[in-house]
């Protein structure tokens, strides 16, 4: 996809920097935006202001350097190979998502496009790797033999099932209208589509598929397991749930892989519901420089509502939210998509 | 305190109880095929949800609880034969720290037991002070309870906001005794000293802060639907049972019972010349819990405000000898502290310190339901049922 002419290894070493680099920075980020500062000031206190020049910027990459000098302690009775490896997985199931989602007309880590922008599978691989996470979950739990850990990794594991369909379902509203699985193509949908005639802001998807689109966040939020879906690591009954023996950089890696998460699935709900990068009466090259910017304000919008949900409500219960995911999310999802192919059809 | 001694639920003898308390209980039998044996959890010492040293032994069935044992004892301090060692004036300081968020609520019935003693009465002004101390201290230690619900439900907003108006409160308690948790500041035959300047009017404008939080919380935590699902009948403690396991204070009238020792009990302090109400609520579970202590957070504003408009003038202490000897003679004054009923059986000889103290405290017996309460409830619930119940460690152990 990209026009200068290097070679396909320098390319490959160029990608692999960008995601192993963006991944940390978006965490650092949403961790500093929203869990320092917009959390404190919705609570009626500052956050952090003294370390750093601004507001405390530096607090998080200060605590990041911590966490690096930590002492990196596995449990006795620990499953030492597992208990390491799990960490990892989770955190590469975020870089996993991040490679597909197009940041430009013409930026993209690997768009999984084959022939034409419209015949792709980017949809498909982002939902399938991003349920990857609770296997590192689950390995985490079982591995750290202790109790609150396994009873807060069974829990993510039960949760992430139930809440993998909702947002599978939510998602094919979206594809069945743009016609195409690839995320590229999703957004050229939006972007050359019009509004009765006028193609100004082109045609977000969230205003057919905004059932779609809520149910997408909610989903999402309980695939992020924050609240109020975060019973797996419930710091009131479970400490930490399945994080609670893990230490250091280890322990860095889970803060890492849970904010890149969320900023990869505002990502996705930007890029499928929003529009994407794409700006209105901007085509060409211009849209490459913008494009980014755009999709990073987009995809800020969205964080913004999942952490305000995450910081406002009380936590479901365990079987509460089996009852809304099977009776509620999935059956509106199932409507949606019948609604939308109808329409398909009709118009 | 094993759950084994306790007769089953449903054969307690000469209680009637309304059988859909039970309904939970039935449903935890369902699965017996399926049974894989139990996990025994260990929920504390150290643990967030058990604010303090409580250590509660729970065998799980999945995510439910089969049993519950709450151990207690990691934090006694043995006030009660302390007290055998110390004057009067000296035992204040101790019985300040049994239940530390209402310090000041703990001083006012032992001063009273004292008093008793050597028939001395306080003066009007002075009554007045400690009924306005301790209805601060109540509403202290209750704002912290709101907005710590929510963090044991799971919501980290709401418990800043309770931590916040109790600032306010323990700023102006601070102002009037000079320590913010443990003042002090009552003495046999009085109070140790006037308001300070400009004091009135602050803490006008406090109540008007605490009455508007209250509706805050009444918006984002008890009108949130989610709150409602995590707490409506869940831990419901039958009005007949929570009687016969001793729990009082807001959790007794929260399951229903009409009963307050300030409108009830003996005369002390000023309640009787106070306008107030006491609230009660039919269910019983943790949010009738949360409920009446939300109303009882502004009954208390609103009676300090009373108090501030028609406080009389005059001293502040009774005439007392310099060295205080309490005649001999025994006594028990109780009295409704924020977290219950609190009381103190003093026997005196004579000397100028007790010769045996008895300290009723009141989250002592607000925890003994526990074995009977955790039966049969998901992993969730303990914590919220838990939280609701409101128990201080210092309190149960002593």
């Amino acid at each position: 996809m990209i026009a200068l002419e290097i070679g396909w290894g320098t390319t490959l070493a160029i990608k692999t920097v960008v995601v192993l680099g963006i991944v940390p920075f978006t965490a650092l980020i949403l961790g500093y935006v929203f869990l320092l500062k917009m959390m404190s000031h919705m609570q009626s206190r500052l956050g952090p202001m003294d370390p750093g020049g601004f507001h405390g910027w530096y607090q998080l990459i200060g605590d990041g350097i911590k966490f690096l000098q930590k002492e990196d302690i596995t449990p006795a009775e620990a499953d030492r190979r597992v208990f390491a490896l799990a960490p990892a997985i989770v955190v590469l199931s975020t870089f996993l998502v991040f490679v597909v989602v197009p940041a430009g007309p013409r930026i993209a880590v690997a768009s999984l496009d084959s022939k034409s922008m419209f015949d792709g599978v980017g949809v498909f691989y982002a939902l399938a790797v991003s349920s990857l996470s609770v296997i590192g979950v689950l390995m985490a739990g079982w591995a750290s033999s202790n109790k609150y850990a396994l009873l807060g990794a069974l829990r993510a594991a039960a949760q992430l099932i139930a809440y993998e369909l909702p947002l599978v379902l939510a998602v094919v509203g979206v594809v069945i209208q743009a016609g195409t699985m690839s995320l590229q193509g999703i957004v050229v949908f939006q972007q050359q589509g019009s509004l009765f005639g006028w193609s100004g802001i082109g045609f977000p998807l969230i205003l057919t598929q905004f059932a779609g689109f809520a149910l997408f966040m909610v989903a999402a939020q309980a695939e992020l397991t924050q609240p109020p879906f975060d019973m797996p690591v419930a710091e009131s009954e479970l400490v930490a749930g399945y994080m609670v023996e893990y230490t250091g950089f280890r322990f860095l890696f889970f803060f890492i892989g849970e904010f890149g998460t969320a900023f990869a699935f505002a990502a996705l709900a930007a890029t499928l519901f929003l529009g994407g990068w794409s700006v209105p009466w901007v085509h060409g090259t211009a849209a490459d420089f913008l494009g980014p910017l755009v999709l990073f304000a987009k995809v800020m919008f969205v964080a913004f509502l999942m952490f305000w949900a995450r910081f406002t409500y009380p936590r479901f219960r365990e079987d509460q939210l089996q009852a809304i995911a099977w009776k509620w999310l999935i059956p509106i999802a199932l409507l949606n998509i019948l609604l939308t192919g109808v329409m398909k059809v009709a118009f | 305190m094993t759950t084994t001694d306790l007769p089953p639920p449903g054969e307690l003898p000469e209680i009637a109880v309304d059988p859909a308390a039970f309904r939970h209980l039935a449903d935890s039998q369902v699965n017996v095929e399926l049974d894989t044996g139990d996990m025994v959890l260990n929920i504390g010492p150290q643990h967030p949800a058990t604010h303090g040293t409580l250590r509660i032994v729970v065998r799980l069935d999945g995510e439910r609880v089969v049993s519950a044992d709450p151990i207690i004892g990691y934090m006694h301090r043995g006030y009660e034969k302390l007290t055998e060692f110390r004057t009067y004036p000296q035992i204040t300081t101790l019985i300040n720290r049994i239940d530390w968020l209402s310090s000041f609520a703990n001083e006012v019935p032992f001063i009273d037991a004292a008093e008793q003693l050597m028939a001395i009465e306080a003066p009007p002004r002075a009554q007045y002070l400690r009924t306005i101390l301790t209805e601060l201290s109540r509403i202290a230690t209750f704002v912290l309870f709101l907005g710590e619900m929510g963090l044991q439900v799971g919501a980290i907003t709401p418990a800043f906001y309770g931590f916040r108006d109790r600032e306010y409160v323990l700023n102006l308690i601070e102002a009037v005794t000079g320590g913010r948790f443990h003042p002090n500041f009552n003495r046999i035959g009085g109070i140790k000293d006037d308001l300070p300047w400009g004091w009135i009017s602050e803490c006008r404008g406090v109540m008007n802060k605490v009455l508007a939080s209250c509706d805050e919380f009444d918006d984002l935590v008890v009108g949130n639907p989610i709150f409602q699902k995590r707490t409506r009948s869940i831990g419901i403690i039958p009005r007949e049972l929570g009687a016969a396991y001793g729990v009082s204070g807001s959790n007794l009238r929260a399951s229903g019972v009409d009963w307050d020792l300030r409108r009830d009990g003996p005369k002390y302090l000023v309640y009787d010349e106070l306008d107030w109400q006491v609230w009660t609520h039919p269910d019983g579970d943790s949010f009738a819990r949360y409920w009446v202590r939300l109303q009882e957070t502004r009954e208390s504003a609103r009676m300090v405000l009373q108090m501030l408009d028609q406080m009389p003038s005059g001293p502040l202490m009774a005439k007392v000898p310099r060295i205080i000897k309490v005649p001999e003679g025994e006594v028990f004054v109780n009295t409704e502290n924020p977290l219950g009923e609190m009381g103190y059986y003093v026997i005196s000889k004579g000397a100028t310190g007790p010769f045996r103290t008895k300290i009723r405290s009141a989250s002592f017996s607000n925890v003994s339901i526990l074995p009977w309460l955790l039966r049969g409830v998901y992993v969730p619930d303990i914590v919220t049922i838990l939280a609701s119940l409101y128990f201080i460690l210092g309190d149960i152990d002593r």
